[in-house]
Formats: C-alpha cells, sequence, structure tokens
C-alpha cells in the first residue's frame, strides 16, 4: 500500500500550472508556516471566465497535489462555477487523500476562494 | 540507487540476528519455565543472553529485564521509579524537552497523577547544561530521566556528569538510550546509571523487543501481571527467538563499533559539509556531540514530507519533522525544543546513515537534496517572499 493514490502522485511529480501570473485578476494566498502549507493562487479573469490559473505552493505533496488538481478544475470554468468548488470534489479527484491529509486539500479550496473575493474586490474598485 | 538513510527509525536486522532466531524457533523452541529438558534448554539459552547483555554494558545478569522494546522499558522505568518515590513522599521528576514521546507521555500521565516535573531546556546545540540540573534538583526529586542521545538530531548527552550528580543528590537516574546502545561505548556502573533503556531494531536486532537495566536494590513494578516471568517483574512467555536475535546483533554491533563510528563520522562530516553549501540552511544540533550517523538540516523555504517523497522517487530513504509527515499540526517538539520555529522546523531532513554507506553514495545524496531543495523553492510562495524581501531570512 502506497501512501498516496497514483494521481495524487502524479499531481505531486508533475504539477499541472505551476507559477505565477504577473498581471493577475485576482490573487489569493492562504495557511500559514505554522502549521506547515501555504497555497497562492493566481487567476487570469476574461468576461467571468477563468482563462489562466497559476499556483506557488509551500506544503505537503497532499497540498501541492490538491493545487494542482484544483487549478486544472477551474481552468477554462465561469468564476461562478469556480466558486462552488469544494476541497471534497478536490480530494474525489485525487482518487482520496488519507484522512489525516483532507486538511491540506481545505486550502486548495480557500485559495481558489481568496484569489475570486480578490478579484470581485478588484472589480468593485 | 538505492540509499537506506533512515536507520534512526529502525535497522536491517543482521544475518548474525535473523540465523540465531531461526536457530531459537528449530532447536530452542521450548517454554523456559517447563522443567523437562526442552524447557530448560531454553531457559539455558535465555539466562546466557541475559548473561551476554549484562557484560556489555558492565551490569550484573540479575540487573537485565527483557521487554518488548523501548517504549515498555521507558514506560516501566518511570512509573517503577516514580512509585519508589512517592513511597518516600518525594514527587518531582526531572526530565529534558526533547525526550522519546515514550518517556513524554509517560510522564504526562504522572503528571495527572500528582507528580511535577521539571523538564530542562536543551539550548541551541541539544546538549542539556548540567549546571541547569543541579538547580533543578531538589529534596522533593525522585527521579531524573534523560535520553543518552536524541533519535531526531543525534545529539549525546553528557551521561556520566549526570549519573555522578544524581548519584552524590541520591537521586535514581534513568536514560533512555535506545538510540545509544550498540552505537557507544555503555558502562552503567563507569557512568552511575541506575536504569537505562534499550531496543534490538536500532542496532540490527528484531522488531519488538528490548531490554531495561535497574541496578539492583531499585526495586521494579511490573506492568504486565500474569506468570513469574522476568522474577515476577514482566509477565508473559519470554520471546526466545527474539532475545537470542537481540543478543546475537548486540555482539556484533559492539564488536564493530569503534570501526563503525570512524567511518560513520567521516561520512556523516561529508554530508554536512556538503549540504551547508545549500543557501539559507542549517544543521540542527551541536556538530560534535553527536552520533556519528546523525544528520540533521533545516532548509528554509521548504516543506519536509514532500522533500521525503522526491528523495524516495530517487531511491533515499529518511525522514523528516515536519507536521505533515506525522498528521500532526506541530512540527517536531525536539526542533521546536532547539528553537527552530515552526516555519524552518517544518523543513527538515534528517539522514541517519549506517556502516554500509559509502562516499558515493554521501555524494549521490548531497545532490539529489541540493536538485529536490532548489525545485521545491521554485514554487514556493515563502521562498518568492524571502528573496523578494519582503520576509526575513531567518537561516541566514
Ligand atoms: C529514543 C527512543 N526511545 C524509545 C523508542 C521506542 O522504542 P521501541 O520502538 O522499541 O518501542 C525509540 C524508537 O523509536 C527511540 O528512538
Ligand atoms: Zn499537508
Amino acid at each position: 500500500m502506497a501512501l498516496y493514490s497514483e494521481t495524487v502522485m502524479d499531481h505531486f511529480l508533475h504539477p499541472r500550472n505551476v507559477g505565477v501570473i504577473e498581471d493577475a485578476d485576482g490573487v489569493g494566498e492562504v495557511g500559514n508556516a505554522k502549521c506547515g502549507d501555504i497555497m497562492k493562487m493566481y487567476l487570469k479573469i476574461e468576461n467571468g471566465i477563468i482563462v489562466d490559473v497559476k499556483f506557488e505552493t509551500f506544503g505537503c505533496a497532499s497540498a501541492i497535489a490538491s493545487s494542482s488538481m484544483a487549478t486544472e478544475m477551474i481552468k477554462g470554468k465561469p468564476v461562478v462555477e469556480a466558486m462552488l468548488l469544494t476541497n471534497k470534489a478536490v480530494a474525489e479527484a485525487l482518487d482520496g487523500l488519507p484522512a489525516h491529509k483532507m486538511h491540506c486539500s481545505v486550502l486548495a479550496e480557500e485559495a481558489i476562494q481568496a484569489a475570486l473575493e480578490d478579484y470581485e474586490r478588484r472589480k468593485a474598485e | 540507487m538505492q540509499i537506506y538513510a533512515d536507520n534512526a527509525a529502525t535497522t536491517k536486522m543482521s544475518d548474525a540476528a535473523i540465523t540465531a532466531m531461526t536457530d531459537c524457533m528449530q532447536s530452542f523452541w521450548g517454554n523456559p519455565s517447563s522443567l523437562y529438558t526442552i524447557g530448560q534448554v531454553a531457559k539455558e539459552k535465555l539466562e546466557e543472553a541475559r548473561g551476554e547483555i549484562a557484560r556489555i554494558i558492565n551490569a550484573e545478569p540479575r540487573e537485565i529485564l527483557f521487554t518488548s522494546g523501548g517504549s515498555e522499558a521507558d514506560n516501566q522505568a518511570l512509573l517503577s521509579a516514580a512509585m519508589i518515590g512517592k513511597k518516600k513522599g518525594r514527587t518531582h521528576i526531572i526530565s529534558s524537552m526533547f525526550e522519546h514521546h515514550a518517556i513524554l507521555h509517560t510522564l504526562q500521565k504522572l503528571e495527572k497523577n500528582g507528580f511535577t516535573m521539571t523538564y530542562l531546556p536543551v539550548h541551541e546545540n541539544g546538549i542539556v547544561r548540567i549546571e541547569e540540573l543541579e538547580d533543578a534538583i531538589t529534596e522533593d526529586t525522585c527521579l531524573v530521566t534523560i535520553m543518552t542521545a536524541n533519535n531526531e538530531i543525534g545529539t549525546i548527552q553528557p551521561i556520566t556528569q549526570i549519573g555522578e550528580l544524581c548519584r552524590k543528590r541520591g537521586v535514581i537516574f534513568h536514560t533512555d538510550a535506545v538510540q545509544a546502545v550498540g552505537h557507544l561505548p555503555i558502562d552503567v556502573k563507569a557512568q552511575s546509571i541506575d536504569m537505562l533503556s534499550a531496543s534490538a531494531h536500532k542496532f540490527h536486532g528484531p522488531k519488538g523487543v528490548g531490554f531495561l537495566y535497574v541496578k539492583k536494590g531499585i526495586v521494579l513494578s511490573s506492568l504486565i501481571e500474569g506468570g513469574a516471568q522476568e522474577r515476577g517483574k514482566r509477565a508473559g512467555t519470554e520471546n526466545l527467538p527474539g532475545i537470542l536475535s537481540m543478543t546475537a546483533a548486540l555482539k556484533e554491533a559492539v564488536a564493530g563499533m569503534e570501526a563503525h563510528n570512524v567511518h560513520q563520522k567521516q561520512v556523516r562530516d561529508h554530508l554536512i559539509q556538503g549540504l551547508s553549501e545549500i543557501p539559507h540552511s542549517a544543521l540542527n544540533g551541536d556538530a560534535v556531540s553527536r552520533l556519528s550517523g546523525n544528520v540533521n538540516f533545516s532548509f528554509e523555504g521548504i516543506e519536509g514530507e514532500s522533500l521525503l517523497i522526491l528523495l524516495d522517487q530517487k531511491g533515499i530513504s529518511a525522514s523528516s519533522g515536519s507536521a505533515c509527515t506525522s498528521g500532526a499540526l506541530d512540527p517536531s517538539h525536539v526542533l521546536l525544543a532547539i528553537g527552530r520555529i515552526h516555519d524552518v522546523a517544518h523543513g527538515s531532513l534528517r539522514l541517519s546513515i549506517g556502516e554500509e554507506i559509502t562516499m558515493e553514495e554521501a555524494d549521490y545524496i548531497i545532490e539529489a537534496v541540493k536538485e529536490v531543495v532548489a525545485y521545491l523553492r521554485s514554487f514556493s510562495p515563502v521562498w518568492r517572499d524571502l528573496m523578494a524581501g519582503k520576509k526575513e531570512f531567518i537561516l541566514k
């Protein structure tokens, strides 16, 4: 028995959408060094569609794989849909995470929410 | 390349240990408590083993109690010493902040039962200070328990000085020597040790067997009630295959100890030198008063679990004090105790090498760690902030 599913290992070893978007429309950072996982999401949004997304993560394999999977799940999707992304859906898409690692996937959901809130805030200004 | 660098977690059994175990299973399978010949042959083997172990640490055979490992030995030692203290009306115990959980959790249990604790600081170098121990001992102190060598950072404690001080002050001294037995010379008489715990699987013996040394005159309380085995202090038919195997492993470990230490020290220092070249990294614990097999580093801007999994992909088995490796929320209490704040405690790597390690393997490890750390930093938001000057480096 391996610690992680093949999908988790795939996303951890070959993370998708890694990096930064310099002219992002929304940026969200969650977590802190105390708990050991920090995630930063960058969104590029056009006409209510997430046309590009990049992430940076300091954290364990679950955190990195969750970030990667979450970016894939929202890329090309309308903002309204991305807002509904849950950590459960991310974990399921990864074919499950060990129980004590679920909290690492929460950060992916929260980072996307934070980036979307930042986008809404900027739009309102 | 496959390199096992987690010998502090467990070691591979030696051929001698495996042979001793299977020999026992085939030829000495009787119950040592039975009075017919088959039983008495087993009994003889058991007592021979006790004699060997006693000789190796300079104790008397009757002072050796076989247990199921280090944890049981630790539990029994502390609970027994606490009982003795309580009978004399002494309920203060001194330990250190970075003991193994087998010690810390037992102490917490005693704390709930009215004992008071002093946990000595271990400072940045990971070593307790004898003056601080001296100041901490009171009329009420019944036990001092300080490990011989730390399991995470490998720092070696001044055991002889501690033993002498405790002897002078009339306090029982226990040491968790699980990481030291088979790796460092131990002489319970010369070092004034009253109780000592050891575990076979840390010196190429089997898992699930260990021993507790208890100086004559100290009365043990038993954790397991039942038959009269182990002088009535540890019920249950003896794990003879494990005990004979442990004894064979220890004899071999002690015979090779000096040579192993010379070699491992050389490789260890080469690793430390090589890993120090990684910017914003630091060795955890004293560089000199340290087990020859232990290297422990913190790397700023990365998290330990992902480091371990990437090293595993390169064939290297190692360990980390990161919270995410254990599922806990806090990183290793050992790294926090030596003053590494959370941010860098999460990014730690422990390499515990064995005598079979080669310089070529050490070079391979150095290159692999350099590569993986650089890769993880390349998409770490923490590293970005540090490099952009938005945050200050902790490890210069
Ligand atoms: C310092 C120390 N004490 C106690 C133990 C527990 O030993 P065992 O696994 O034999 O119960 C260990 C091993 O993990 C250890 O490193
Ligand atoms: Zn995590």
